[in-house]
């Protein structure tokens, strides 16, 4: 962990020592922050789009599956995340139960709840996640129903048959709308400022506490707008490659 | 449970008539945003290029950028623009601006972008032989655009602006963080005064589930309406 700590800090050194003559002033003078925060950013919505796919996949089997406890859970832990603003969601997990400290939670669940980083990590997984069931669901409903009947007949099981013909087709209709999704997570991860994570948001109030200027924002803003662009472009390139 | 009572000891009035400001803030955020984004789209539509790219440069600049920092910046920015304002006109007037205001222009500020694509999306999909009718029939452009592109467009555009109105009517909660005294808000307050975050934090997570559930509704009886007489 500490030799990926040097060579972020390396990294985001680098990075200024380059840019940075070539930035305003202000922005010179904060650079390294700015480029911390970014990277910290950059982290959590990877990790969130990533495991948070992984929970969406296990929720729409669940949803659609025909047992009805397995589908009743899907469907209120995607309606309960989806009807409820991503603040609250955050401060519920950080200063609700977060807020139950050592005595409340144990030891083990204290380790975890007392870092906001941890905690922002868990919320924007979880919500990612219900989303993109949503939307994965969407695709699943698209793709011809036939496909499955013809799977299941050739002595596929639901899962192979999920697996193998009904998902890939999925998740290639859904596959625009799921990186919107990842576009809203990138602008929903700056609410994790409000729980004490310097991530790029938590950086910039920082700086602005500071200077109360609010060309801080602006560049922030540029930041965002660069790392939405990226993974627009991203996703466009694998879109046409499935095309293709 | 005594906590969320209503009455001096509960907090269940204080939330309640934070849940109300919620509903008041999203209410003039979408007045004001469904304006801009209608103007917006016909700047984006216009045959006038400076326009496109003002329309372009806005929704882009938007759609990238998270919603709390354009909430910050239109706060801060709306607070010192007045300021400076007060000060080229010789004024020593001290402003602050008032947070319910600058957070409807926050909110309204995101609405509208997205609305512009909506609004656009509407405008194009009325069939051109319809505005050719009517072009025939003697109708003035805008006499037209007033009888039969407006209300046709608001059939196709209610299915977005339904799903804008709920990322909306959520998106109201980021006014907590500039101490509007909204749901959200209260809750906080609410916990740090009682010492149970959690519990307030859950209640405030209901109350904004009911109202969700609530516009989901709603939405539904209004798109179905939208639809009569449309072809399924």
């Amino acid at each position: 962990m500490s030799v990926y700590q040097d060579i972020k800090i390396a990294a985001s050194d680098g990075v200024c020592a380059v840019i940075g003559p070539m930035t305003p002033a202000l922005f010179e003078k904060n650079c390294a922050r700015f480029i911390d925060g970014f990277w910290v950013t950059i982290e959590l919505i990877l990790l969130a789009s990533v495991i948070g796919l992984g929970i969406a996949l296990v929720t729409v089997l669940a949803r659609l599956s025909g047992n009805p406890i397995l589908s009743t859970i899907a469907y209120i832990y995607t309606y309960v995340f989806r009807g409820t603003p991503l603040l609250v969601q955050l401060w519920i997990f950080y200063f609700g139960i977060g807020g139950l400290g050592e005595e409340g939670l144990g030891p083990i669940l204290w380790a975890f709840f007392k870092d906001g980083w941890n905690v922002g990590l868990l919320v924007l997984t979880l919500n990612t996640g219900a989303y993109v069931a949503e939307i994965l669901r969407g695709g699943l409903v698209n793709v011809p129903k036939g496909q499955m009947e013809a799977a299941l007949a050739y002595g596929m099981t639901w899962l192979q048959a999920m697996r193998r013909i009904m998902l890939p087709q999925a998740f290639k209709i859904a596959w625009p709308a799921y990186g919107n999704e990842v576009i809203l997570l990138l602008k929903g991860s700056a609410l994790i400022s409000t729980i004490t994570v310097l991530d790029l948001m938590g950086q910039t109030r920082t700086v602005f506490s500071r200077s109360y200027n609010l060309e801080i924002y602006l560049y922030a803003a540029l930041l965002y707008l660069l790392l939405a662009g990226l993974i627009t472009f991203a996703f466009r390139r694998i879109e046409s490659r499935m095309a293709g | 449970m005594e906590l969320l009572g209503i009455g001096p000891g509960g907090w269940g009035d204080d939330l309640l008539r934070g849940a109300w400001v919620t509903v008041q803030l999203a209410l003039a955020a979408l007045s004001l945003g469904l304006v801009i984004g209608l103007a917006m789209a016909g700047a984006k539509l216009s045959s006038f290029r400076p326009l496109n790219w003002l329309g372009a440069g806005y929704t882009g600049f938007i759609r990238g950028t998270p919603e709390f920092l354009i909430l910050l910046l239109v706060y801060f920015g709306s607070e010192s623009a007045v300021k400076s304002l007060l000060a080229a006109l010789g004024l020593e007037i001290d402003f602050e601006m008032p947070k319910f205001l600058a957070a409807v222009l926050g909110l309204a500020v995101i609405f509208g972008a997205y609305a512009c694509e909506v609004f656009r999306g509407a405008f194009q999909a009325v069939p051109k032989g319809l505005m050719e009718a009517a072009e025939a029939s003697g109708m003035s452009p805008w006499l037209a655009f007033r009888r039969v592109r407006l209300p046709m467009m608001w059939r196709y555009a209610i299915p977005g602006l339904g799903n804008l109105w709920m990322v909306m009517l959520k998106d109201t909660s980021l006014a907590a963080v500039i101490a509007l005294d909204e749901l959200l808000r209260i809750a906080k307050i609410a916990g740090e005064t009682t010492r149970d975050p959690l519990l307030f934090f859950f209640a405030a997570g209901v109350l904004y589930l009911i109202m969700t559930a609530l516009s989901d509704y709603g939405r539904h009886r209004v798109e179905q309406r939208a639809r009569r007489g449309m072809p399924a």
